[in-house]
């Protein structure tokens, strides 16, 4: 035990850096999967065929393939079509396209749940497409979607170490740096598990306050 | 100001309106009566444009109804609708639920939308109602907030649609009563209603509609103390006296 916080204290410094990358890519990658399961989910609701039709293609194009191979793909052939990023940027990208199929869904399905009276209602009184969803359909739906939107996050958060596999220095390839050069598998893997933990603690706390939130009303 | 000339809809293989012809003058209140599924709220929803027709044409104040056209938003400022379910906004408190299609709509200052709808409120007889939700109200009081939001687009004409079927009995009085009102101040309303108490006092001409079709039609009090058609007595026999 004694030596476990005497590797800590030497570790954790090192492991902090790969933390903040972790923290960069989970945040990142879920901002743009929310911006594109928006769109996806928009698109899905629009009544457009082509747009309904597109929207549905690609949400099962991307959730057929595996979050690995897209993050594969982005970084390693994209350059051979010159579009060359680095690896933190082709991480964020990856993820946040990957995520974003299941953010659609969880939006799309927010939206159908609201009632269609709500929809009439709007019409009614002139309101157009874009200002029913903005001003009566999303703010109803944000409460039957925040709870899933939480787990998602969790999600996120966990797959992030899967920058690791293009060279990202978050916290998993951050602790395997370690481990591999020092040989304190233990000692290493332990905190790292343990750093992950302390992150997710508080979005777990979140989702919980979400569902209650929910129930509620 | 309202014409509905040789309407047809279907949905799917069910034709429920078959060659409606009617018209709303201004100032008019029409009732439409006739059994569940004849096609009375397919008229409302086709005249504001929340459903479309196959055939015939509608036009309100001679602009054609086209659902898929954009003018219809326009339509729909000037026709108002009142649901038998109210369909008030659950996240909105009363007064915002009766300024939202004035301000983000009509784009109306903020102020005088307020104003105005605290006015329409008191005019319902909610004033003290105006920052509660609606999930909080009764069923009366919630048609009322629906009846000030429909209002408070300065409409030509109002569509109810069974506006008091979803209610407690003993609410039905406080919606009619308001209803009236409108009525009086000359209102053009087009009512879908079982109210036949209503109709009487306060329609001017009562539509008797059964399997898609106007059956009969006349002044409300000529229709429903002397109906001409057998199938409008039959009907009136039963709501009148359904034991």
């Amino acid at each position: 035990m004694q030596k476990f916080f005497h590797d800590a204290v030497e570790f954790v410094p090192i492991l902090l850096q790969g933390v903040w990358l972790t923290i960069v890519v989970t945040v990142g990658s879920l901002l743009l999967s929310t911006v594109l399961g928006l769109v996806w989910a928009l698109m899905r609701v629009s009544g457009i065929r082509i747009l309904v039709w597109l929207s549905a293609a690609l949400i099962n194009i991307i959730r057929g393939i595996p979050i690995i191979v897209l993050l594969f793909y982005i970084y390693f052939v994209m350059p051979d079509f010159g579009i060359a990023l680095s690896a933190l940027q082709a991480a964020i990208i990856g993820l946040g396209i990957a995520y974003s199929a299941y953010q659609a869904e969880n939006f799309r399905a927010g939206i159908e749940a609201i009632d269609k009276g709500q929809i009439e209602a709007a019409q009614t009184i002139g309101m157009g497409w874009w200002l029913t969803m903005r001003r009566v359909v999303l703010p109803q739906a944000v409460r039957i979607i925040l709870p899933p939107y939480g787990n998602i996050m969790i999600m996120m958060l966990k797959d992030s170490s899967q920058a690791s596999t293009i060279t990202v220095a978050e916290l998993a390839l951050q602790g395997k740096l370690i481990a591999s050069s020092t040989f304190k598998n233990t000692s290493v893997f332990t905190l790292v598990a343990l750093m992950y933990l302390t992150m997710s603690i508080p979005l777990i706390l979140l989702v919980r306050h979400f569902e209650n939130k929910a129930n509620r009303k | 100001m309202i014409e509905l000339n040789d309407v047809h809809k279907s949905f799917g293989k069910v034709e429920v309106l078959k060659g409606i012809t009617a018209s709303v003058a201004k100032s008019e209140v029409v009732c439409i009566i006739g059994p569940s599924g004849s096609g009375k709220s397919t008229i409302l929803r086709c005249i504001n444009g929340l459903e479309s027709y196959d055939r015939g044409e509608i036009s309100v104040e001679g602009a054609r109804v086209d659902s898929n056209d954009r003018s219809i938003v326009g339509i729909r400022t000037q026709v108002s609708m009142v649901f038998q379910r109210f369909n008030l906004f659950p996240h909105r408190t009363a007064l915002e639920n009766v300024i939202e299609g004035p301000l983000y709509v009509k784009k109306e200052p903020r102020e005088q939308a307020i104003a105005r709808g605290r006015a329409l409120l008191a005019q319902v007889g909610l004033a003290d109602k105006a920052e509660v939700h609606p999930p909080k109200l009764s069923g009366g009081q919630q048609q009322r907030v629906a009846i000030a939001r429909a209002l408070a687009m300065q409409p030509k004409a109002i569509l109810f649609d069974e506006p008091t079927s979803a209610l407690d009995p003993e609410l039905v009085g406080e919606v009619l009563s308001v209803m009236r009102k409108l009525a009086d101040d000359g209102m053009t309303m087009v009512v879908v209603t079982h109210e036949m108490g209503f109709a009487r006092d306060v329609a001017d001409r009562v539509l008797f509609i059964d399997g898609g079709v106007i059956v009969e039609q006349g002044a409300a009090k000529s229709v429903l103390n002397q109906p001409q058609h057998s199938r409008t007595q039959d009907f009136l026999r039963r709501v009148l006296h359904p034991l």
